[in-house]
């Protein structure tokens, strides 16, 4: 059952994916039982009481409490059921925007009508420095690392969505939004604007490149080509 | 103006009213319901017609619809505006609130029409005035509005962002316009049943679908006012250069947000109550018993519409407010699965132990639930915050609310309609063309919106025109394909009921008084009632429920009947 | 009960009902517009500034002048019930007066900020400022309009038989009074 479900979704390379894909299937079950129990019964009742000569419906308003409870007693056990994915999903909730968890490694992400630009803060780890590197639809990060996402917009609301990394969070102009997100493996991963933004929205597409560790040293020597890369920046943090 | 209505009942009961005052500046109840059913058919019309183009685009892209021709990026996005807007509040709220409200109201409380007759022909001019402007926006110059239903500044503030100019701003003049109208027709729905209520018709006599037209009422009334407000404001920052919404000049997109969706989110109730109280009504007819827990019903519906004021920030977990709001929206939103719970399930009782027949109206009455039930389930994924992280803003979501809603305004609106058909024209409707409607709507609405969900959670974002420009998208391409041959079959099955509609009110087999055997007050008056609807304003004795309360031959006792059966005595 | 005419299932007025019915879907509005200025303000700075420069001198007379307006309002309604009509008159008259006058001073108001290159434009502050006060000062007009009906109403004879309308016109015009006593500290005290 599980593998079915797991077959609608693109392929989890998220830290967190896998607790949303769980919480999904959990209500899936839930509801799936409630789904079947309910139309089952109307089903049933629509042939079992259909129409038929000589036989009267019977009197039921369900106008006291005994009657009642047929009604009552299951309305409490969806109340319960609420509660328990309620109290679940506050939990999942927590683990993804409780709190940021630190992080080496930041970017700024900035929609603008039809782009993702994205810049990077450089060997010094400082955003507004000369060594800053800003690219146009292209995020690179080093797999299994935390990274802090810091989303802007400079002119209507864009969606920074990465549907591998079940991470979705809107950029909103007058606001710098963190979010994060940590890729569990290597690959070519899509990053589509998910709100409408405009008649160029459709194609609003980055990709988002997870890298090896051997990658990722190439492609921070490939933007940074100067010998002494890292130590100015790590005494900072 | 009160006393103008015993007046004009002292005055007028004979007389007939001519031509101009019966049909087009009429004042009857009766009359303005036909008058918002027209103009909301012809709304629907035109918004299947915008589901058929987007979906075409969708399922081959860039290729010629049929009948229409090319559709570029910015067309499409005014496709998906309109498409919304026609289908909310154009077809929605005139067929479901206004039609059936004018029309039920008065008859079911045993009224000689409402409170404010003049006020209500106001308020459907109002109306038909809105649609007059929404209709124009489509044709001026720099293209209709482009910015979604839900119009989110920035990118609605400033027309450079679309391009839209005028476009944009009338659609909000008509929104605006259409909120005073509905707004007017509140306030006459309430007084109307506070104060015209036939003598015996207490409160909890009224047939459910009056409570329900009522919450409806109050729940709109008091969630539009700051979304009116908002929407002067956002014309305001467009062309008077105001900054409420525009962060460059202090402003926050987000206030937009919250006051939309303060409305919006109440505005999904104010369509579904409505359509779950029509289907109410023909639950008991075609069962022949009592609705299970009357009183429970209408507790649940008022406790729904409290509820429906403190959820609305679910629709934005993700909209860059503080995170920790999102946790109280999410209990509130799955909370409020509860009393809608209760609502169903006494349905489902009721059907047990009756007698049923399927009729059309009780095969759309069970389209309506079994479709609402999966719609209301759905509605728990996108609840959840941490589920909603992901399927926000995908097709999931479109799924979802198109069980919701489509249930309530079609299912509902067609049970409704071939329901009281014989009440409102005098004449029955084909009952085999309505069989075959139904199941060709039920077999098509499916087939379109169940594999919606799966290309959802596939990822694919709404709002796109074009998904094969996504990679991860292309999987998804032969699902979406069947998605629209499906909705282009559920488009034409409609000619099924504009067929029978059209026949039926011409050729249909006349109507008596009562064809159902139901026990409120409208099938007590000739189909159709005349102006004033009562020959004598009736006493009620009984609940509206009383089928099968006695040993007498016939299982029904209208509710303006005196002999009452001894089980009745229990109501 | 074989009767023609409608009957009425409660002792209040359906007129009465249906202008409360319209003022509480009225105060939404106005609250929404406050709920968000006041948040917004909560939350982002320059306001005091900007609102300081708005005139208060002539916000405060204004504000006595729709108060006195109230009372004539009132005065109005107490002829109604002494069946006194050509009083009626006068005091819908006098209402009609100071309305226009509140008006006017709005008016002037405005010119004096706009002159000052406070438009709407000029800020968030002045967005709202604009924004309430002109829905408000809307409101206001259509009070003098409503009245204006019933004193040519008073003035031909008409409103004795429809009487119970001053009550109703004095419900919405003392509702358009208490929303200015709520914007005018909002926007000019603080």
């Amino acid at each position: 059952m599980a593998e079915i479900i797991s077959g609608w979704f693109p392929e989890n390379v998220s830290s967190f994916g896998g607790e949303i894909d769980a919480l999904f299937r959990l209500i899936l079950y839930v509801t799936g039982a409630w789904f079947i129990l309910t139309e089952g019964l109307i089903l049933f009742f629509l042939l079992r009481y259909r129409r038929r000569e000589g036989r009267r419906a019977a009197y039921v308003a369900g106008d006291n409490l005994r009657q009642l409870a047929w009604i009552l007693v299951p309305c409490l056990i969806v109340l319960l059921l609420d509660l328990w994915l309620d109290f679940r999903g506050a939990e999942v909730w927590a683990k993804i925007k409780g709190q940021v968890p630190p992080s080496d490694f930041h970017v700024q992400v900035t929609g603008k009508q039809f782009n993702w630009e994205i810049l990077y803060p450089g060997p010094d780890k400082e955003f507004g420095t000369a060594d800053d590197v800003l690219m146009e639809n292209e995020l690179h990060v080093p797999a299994g690392q935390v990274v802090r996402v810091i989303l802007k917009s400079k002119d209507v609301i864009h969606s920074f969505f990465l549907p591998n990394l079940r991470l979705k969070q809107d950029a909103v102009p007058g606001r710098a939004i963190t979010a994060w997100f940590n890729a569990t493996k290597p690959g070519k991963y899509p990053l589509p604007c998910a709100e409408l933004c405009g008649f160029g929205h459709t194609g609003m597409n980055g990709w988002l490149f997870a890298h090896s560790p051997e990658d990722y040293e190439q492609w921070v020597k490939q933007q940074w080509p100067s010998p002494q890369p890292s130590p100015s920046g790590r005494g900072r943090g | 103006m009160s006393d103008s209505v015993a007046a004009h009942a002292a005055e007028a009961h004979h007389a007939e009213p001519g031509f101009w005052r019966a049909y087009i500046f009429s004042t009857d109840h009766k009359r303005i319901a036909k008058q918002y059913l027209s103009l909301g058919l012809f709304w629907a019309i035109a918004g299947g017609l915008t589901a058929y183009m987007m979906r075409w685009q969708l399922a081959y892209p860039d290729t010629e619809v049929p009948g229409w021709g090319f559709i570029a990026p910015d067309f499409y996005n005014m496709l998906v505006t309109m498409h919304g807007t026609i289908m909310v509040f154009f077809v929605a709220m005139p067929i479901l609130l206004a039609a059936f409200g004018n029309f039920l109201i008065p008859l079911m409380i045993g009224a000689r029409d409402m409170a404010f007759p003049r006020l209500n022909m106001l308020s459907f001019w109002v109306f038909a005035l809105a649609s007059l402007i929404l209709l124009t926006s489509l044709f001026v110059p720099g293209g209709a509005a482009s910015a979604g239903w839900t119009g989110y500044p920035p990118l609605s503030a400033k027309p450079e962002y679309t391009g839209v100019t005028w476009g944009l701003n009338l659609w909000l003049l008509a929104l605006a316009l259409e909120f005073a109208s509905f707004l007017m027709g509140g306030v006459n729905f309430l007084t109307t049943a506070i104060n015209l209520r036939a003598p015996g018709m207490t409160f909890f006599r009224l047939p459910l679908v009056v409570w329900m037209e009522l919450t409806a009422a109050v729940i709109f009334m008091l969630s539009v006012g700051p979304l009116i407000a908002g929407a002067l404001m956002l014309l305001a920052d467009r062309v008077l250069g105001t900054t409420f919404y525009l962060p460059e000049g202090g402003g926050e997109p987000l206030l937009w947000q919250h006051l939309f969706w303060f409305f919006g989110h109440p505005e999904v109730y104010v369509i579904l109550l409505p359509g779950f109280g029509l289907i109410l009504e023909i639950i008991p007819v075609f069962s022949r018993k009592p609705i299970f827990a009357y009183r429970p019903i209408i507790y649940s519906t008022i406790v729904a519409g409290a509820l429906s004021f403190v959820v609305w920030a679910h629709h934005q977990f993700l909209s860059g407010m503080d995170p920790r709001l999102a946790m109280p929206f999410s209990i509130t939103t799955i909370i409020i699965s509860v009393p809608f719970a209760l609502i169903v399930f006494a349905m489902i009782a009721t059907l047990w132990r009756g007698s049923i027949t399927f009729s059309t109206p009780m095969l759309f009455a069970m389209g309506t639930l079994s479709v609402f039930i999966f719609g209301g389930l759905t509605g728990i994924f996108n609840g959840s915050a941490p589920v909603d992280i992901y399927i926000h803003d995908t097709y999931f979501i479109v799924a979802h609310f198109h069980y919701t809603l489509f249930s309530a305004v079609f299912f509902a609106g067609f049970a409704g309609l071939t329901y009281w058909f014989p009440k409102m024209f005098g004449r029955m409707m084909n009952e085999q063309l309505g069989k075959l409607h139904f199941w060709l709507t039920f077999v098509f609405f499916n087939a379109v919106f169940i594999p919606m969900h799966v290309v959802g959670l596939g990822g694919m974002m709404r709002r796109i025109s074009d998904p094969t420009q996504y990679e991860f998208l292309r999987p998804l391409q032969p699902l979406n394909q069947f998605i629209t041959v499906a909705a282009i079959l559920l488009l034409l099955s409609q000619l099924v009921f504009v067929v029978n509609f059209f026949w039926s009110l011409i050729c249909g087999k006349v109507a008596e008084r009562n064809p159902w055997q139901a026990n409120t007050l409208e099938w007590s008056v000739p189909s159709p009632p005349p102006h004033e609807n009562f020959h004598a304003v009736p006493v009620v004795y009984h609940g509206p429920y009383e089928y099968s309360s006695g040993d007498a031959v016939v299982d029904w006792l209208p509710q303006d009947h005196g002999a009452a059966p001894k089980a009745a005595a229990r109501s | 009960m074989e009767t023609g005419a409608q009957t009425f299932s409660t002792e209040i007025p359906t007129g009465k009902i249906g202008v409360w019915w319209f003022l509480a879907s009225e105060i939404p509005v106005f609250g929404g517009l406050i709920v968000s200025y006041v948040l917004l303000r909560l939350g982002g700075a320059g306001w005091s500034e900007a609102s300081s420069h708005l005139n208060f001198t002539f916000a405060l007379a204004n504000t006595f002048v729709l108060l006195t307006s109230s009372l004539t309002m009132v005065l109005a309604f107490a002829e109604v019930e002494a069946e006194r009509p050509r009083r009626v008159g006068n005091y819908l008259l006098l209402t009609i007066l100071l309305g226009v006058l509140f008006l006017a001073v709005k008016g002037f108001e405005y010119a004096g900020e706009i002159a000052k290159g406070f438009t709407p434009g000029a800020g968030i502050f002045w967005s709202f400022y604009y924004g309430m006060t002109g829905l408000h000062a809307l409101h206001v007009l259509a009070g003098i309009v409503v009245n204006l009906i019933l004193y040519l109403q008073a003035l031909s004879g008409a409103l004795q038989r429809h009487s119970h309308r001053v009550e109703l016109a004095g419900l919405y015009w003392h509702f358009v009074d208490v929303v200015w006593i709520f914007l005018f500290p909002l926007l000019y005290l603080t």
